[in-house]
């Protein structure tokens, strides 16, 4: 830009520069953008007649929850949140553990090329594969029951808790590291006192989220018989026993909130 | 003591950022560094223990060359070299007492600084260490909770700690008011003469460098333009260094400090 007198732009108005400088692109992408929306809209279709039949049976359903019956199957529910739990703390327990080599592996500030492109290897293909997915696979190969559905949740766990731990490490404060190996730490060492402290909270906060995830997790792995409360819910709907389910969610309902809670008091105490 | 042959770093972006430096440190001689903001200060002190990995040249500590060490070699000589940063450098969320022993962890085996069970010797050096620099009772609070000049005391005592023959220091005073400022550069230099080591102490504050240090190293475009004693710092010598500016000011300020700052700490 050629060099401009004060005097000429003083009184002028000033806007933020458009993000899209060229004013008839920036039309096309608005006006094709609201096109699209409409197109989209018009192309799902709705059989209304269906819906209205279905009405009735959203609305026991809904009403259910206003009498769930947590007694006639309670020995089932029962059994189902007890394996749900078990599944959802060894899974995440499993996981963590196997998470936290692959993370620090996965990060390329301390990671070599070699670790580093291996490491995000199998975090993607453990984020590629859905959960719903593999526990059919593994479902295939161990057969019916909670074992499959621990193995699905461990093999999730570590794609999702590797990249974001290895996000935060890429992201931490260099210098607190480098004064640690300028020491002449050996790379345990660096990592144990230079690295960890400033990941640790993060660790703990996604770990307690992970669990959160795991526990919601197993109540739809259940559906593809991969064990835990999702089989006993599977089993109550097939048999159109909408109180006992509404019971079921409400179990699960509140247990994730209380892990909210929980994981909320611990992120304080750990910052 | 610490020698450079022909130090050359060329960074990837192909910036030169040193151009065949060379410099003799003898033991027990403190030595600032100054000059402009891009010139290489921290790269040299850096590619000293090999934090940046020089591109060319040789770095002798002793008798020993540490540009061609392997990791573990690297290890043990990063041990003579204590370093203290600007800003600090602290790990925020570990304490006083395991941020000065961190000084320590060249000399411990992993399990031992694993557990934090370091040797009765370490502990008693890093509890003497916090008392001279007078923040002993701040032992086992969190390093986050110390302001800016007590946080660059544990710097110094992590530093020292690791019983080096050497001292590298990037800008101690940056970020420290001036009297803190100064506290800190005198500490620095009476615990060099304490101890007979010598130390390279990049700095920008121009009039503290000669307030303190016996010679003053001059850098601009990564070469050395001025090696002598702060006294012979002139205007004419800081145009050189920093380009054309008034530096009357600059150097007067320093001569009528001269007196008071004499009278209260020799």
């Amino acid at each position: 830009m050629s060099h401009r007198e004060l005097d000429d732009i003083l009184g002028r108005r000033w806007r933020k520069p458009k993000l899209i400088k060229r004013a008839w692109l920036r039309w096309v992408l608005g006006l094709g953008a609201i096109a699209y929306l409409i197109a989209a809209i018009a192309s799902i279709e709705v059989n209304w007649s269906r819906v209205y039949e279905g009405l009735d049976r959203g609305a026991a359903f809904i009403i259910s929850f206003t009498r769930p019956d947590f007694v006639s199957r309670w020995g089932d529910i029962w059994d189902g949140m007890l394996e749900s739990l078990i599944m959802t703390v060894a899974a995440s327990v499993v996981g963590i553990a196997i998470s936290i080599p692959i993370g620090l592996g996965a990060a390329r500030n301390i990671a070599p090329l070699p670790v580093y492109l291996i490491c995000r290897g199998i975090v993607a293909v453990s984020r590629a594969l859905q959960e719903i997915i593999v526990a059919i696979l593994l479902v295939a190969i161990f057969g019916f029951g909670p074992l499959a559905g621990f193995l699905t949740l461990s093999f999730a766990t570590i794609g999702f808790l590797s990249k974001l731990l290895a996000e935060d490490i890429e992201a931490m404060d260099r210098a607190q590291a480098e004064a640690v190996r300028s020491s002449g730490a050996s790379w345990l060492q660096w990592i144990n006192y230079g690295v960890q402290p400033q990941v640790m909270p993060r660790l703990i906060g996604l770990s307690m989220y992970r669990i959160d995830i795991n526990f919601r997790e197993s109540a739809i792995l259940g559906l593809v018989g991969a064990g835990g409360i999702g089989a006993t819910l599977n089993t109550a709907f097939d048999r159109y026993e909408y109180d006992t389910a509404a019971a079921i969610l409400m179990l699960i309902i509140g247990t994730v909130m209380a892990l909210e809670y929980l994981s909320g008091v611990i992120r304080a105490r750990v910052q | 003591m610490l020698r450079l042959e022909k130090l050359v770093k060329t960074y990837r972006t192909g910036d030169q950022a040193l151009k065949a430096v060379d410099l003799e440190v003898p033991q027990g001689q403190v030595l600032a560094l100054i000059g402009p903001s891009g010139a290489g200060k921290s790269t040299l002190i850096r590619c000293i223990n090999r934090l940046v990995e020089p591109t060319g040249g040789k770095v002798w500590l002793g008798a020993t060359e540490l540009t061609r060490l392997g990791a573990a070699a690297l290890r043990r000589e990063r041990r003579r070299m204590g370093m203290i940063f600007q800003e600090y450098a602290l790990v925020e969320r570990l304490t006083v007492m395991e941020n000065v022993l961190s000084g320590r962890l060249g000399y411990v085996g992993f399990w031992r600084s694993f557990l934090r069970r370091y040797p009765q010797s370490d502990v008693d050096e890093a509890y003497r260490l916090l008392d001279r620099v007078g923040i002993l009772d701040m032992a086992d609070k969190r390093a986050d909770e110390l302001s800016g000049g007590q946080r660059q005391r544990v710097g110094i005592c992590r530093a020292l700690i690791q019983n080096p023959a050497l001292l590298l220091v990037d800008e101690p005073t940056a970020s420290l008011d001036p009297k803190t400022s100064r506290q800190i550069m005198r500490l620095i230099c009476e615990l060099c003469r304490e101890r007979n080591l010598a130390a390279i102490i990049n700095i920008h504050d121009v009039a503290l460098a000669q307030m303190f240090v016996q010679r003053v190293i001059g850098l601009r475009f990564g070469a050395v333009e001025f090696d002598g004693p702060p006294e012979a710092l002139t205007a004419d010598v800081l145009t050189t260094i920093y380009g054309e500016e008034d530096w009357e000011a600059t150097i007067r300020k320093v001569e009528d400090e001269e007196v008071p700052a004499e009278g209260q700490f020799a």
